[in-house]
């Protein structure tokens, strides 16, 4: 993605934009990126939490905003890697205090003058003020996804506003999948919800009990390896970084009841 | 037994809602109102090919970024 802007959103809420924000971060930020996270639900901050950096919060956003401390003071820098800062919501004020504009000049001044590569903004659920702002310095999306009705119906209200507001470079991350499921039909597979979304995905996330232990430890997934949904965050971020990487085949290796259901003509 | 391996597989019946869904979505239309402008077309339809009755399809479709109401009259 040519975009250094890039909202994390999906229009519903408990899709999982806050861990592929934190996640995705971390993983630019581990092949080498300087990564600015940015939490804009204003009241319900969480990626602190997420992150495991919820105990050096002093300042956030609305104090940038307003003035009251500078970019550098309210930037957490991840101690566990390097080039890794998090900007995190107030939990304290209410939405109004964030301005569109204002939140649109610090995100260029983060990439024109204090040096990042990547600016990754956690838009809160919703499609009203919120969402908007997070949208405003955007040049790119990622759109969380569930392979699940009420999900794919926001989203597709989500990327009709993004295009609306010139936001271009638009993926999908397609999250807790079910492979299984899929299998059985009786979950989209990644090609329905391309094809009925019209967006091509730049991640397929399986569904990995991982994510709630890592969430609950404050560390996110891709620090450790060997974890399903933690590769596929990596590989998000690869992809991001304009690497051809292939979707690894999630699909269980064809078991006894498989090849029966083969042998009886079922797809 | 046989029930079991070729029962409707539950994500085309999703597939088919979304995509209904999404058509009324980005048109803006509430499918209630397009019902009722459907049974309007259709009456009037009737009044001027009453023998194809059975056959007049009014439908809402997606094509490529248009949605596009499409009503079929067979003219024999």
């Amino acid at each position: 993605m040519k975009a250094r802007a890039i909202v994390v959103t999906s229009g519903k809420g408990g899709v999982g934009k806050t861990t592929t924000t934190a996640n995705v971060g971390a993983a630019l930020a581990k092949l080498g990126e300087r990564v600015a996270v940015i939490d804009v639900d204003v009241g319900l901050r969480n990626l602190d939490v997420v992150m495991g950096l919820e105990g050096r919060v002093v300042f956030d956003l609305i104090d940038v905003l307003e003035g009251r401390c500078k970019r550098s003071q309210a930037l957490i820098k991840d101690k566990r890697l390097e080039g890794l800062f998090l900007l995190p919501a107030s939990q304290t004020r209410d939405k109004e205090a964030l301005d569109s504009e204002k939140f649109r000049l610090l995100v260029r001044a983060l990439i024109e003058e204090d040096a990042f590569d990547r600016v990754l903004i956690d838009s809160p659920a919703g499609i009203e003020r919120g969402f908007q702002t997070a949208a405003t310095p955007a040049e790119g999306a990622l759109v969380v996804v569930n392979p699940e009705v009420s999900s794919v119906r926001d989203a597709d209200r989500i990327i009709g506003m993004l295009e609306a507001r010139e936001v271009r470079e638009n993926f999908l991350v397609i999250n807790r999948l079910r492979p299984k499921m899929v299998e059985r039909g009786d979950m989209l597979s990644v090609e329905d919800v391309q094809e009925i979304l019209g967006l091509k995905p730049i991640g397929i996330v399986p569904e990995d009990e991982k994510v709630l232990i890592s969430s609950n430890e404050g560390e996110p997934l891709v620090l450790k390896n060997g974890s399903i949904a933690g590769s596929a965050f990596m590989d998000v971020a690869r992809r991001i970084r304009g690497e051809e990487v292939p979707f690894p085949d999630l699909r269980e290796k064809s078991g006894f009841m498989g090849a029966l259901r083969k042998l009886l003509g079922g797809s | 037994m046989a029930w079991f391996w070729q029962r409707n597989k539950s994500k085309d019946v999703l597939k088919e809602r979304l995509k209904l869904t999404l058509a009324y979505d980005r048109a803006q239309l509430a499918p209630g109102m397009v019902d009722a402008l459907k049974n309007d077309l259709l009456d009037v339809l009737k009044r001027y090919f009453p023998a194809e009755q059975e056959a007049l399809k009014v439908e809402l479709e997606q094509r490529g970024e248009k949605v596009v109401m499409i009503a079929n009259i067979p003219l024999r």
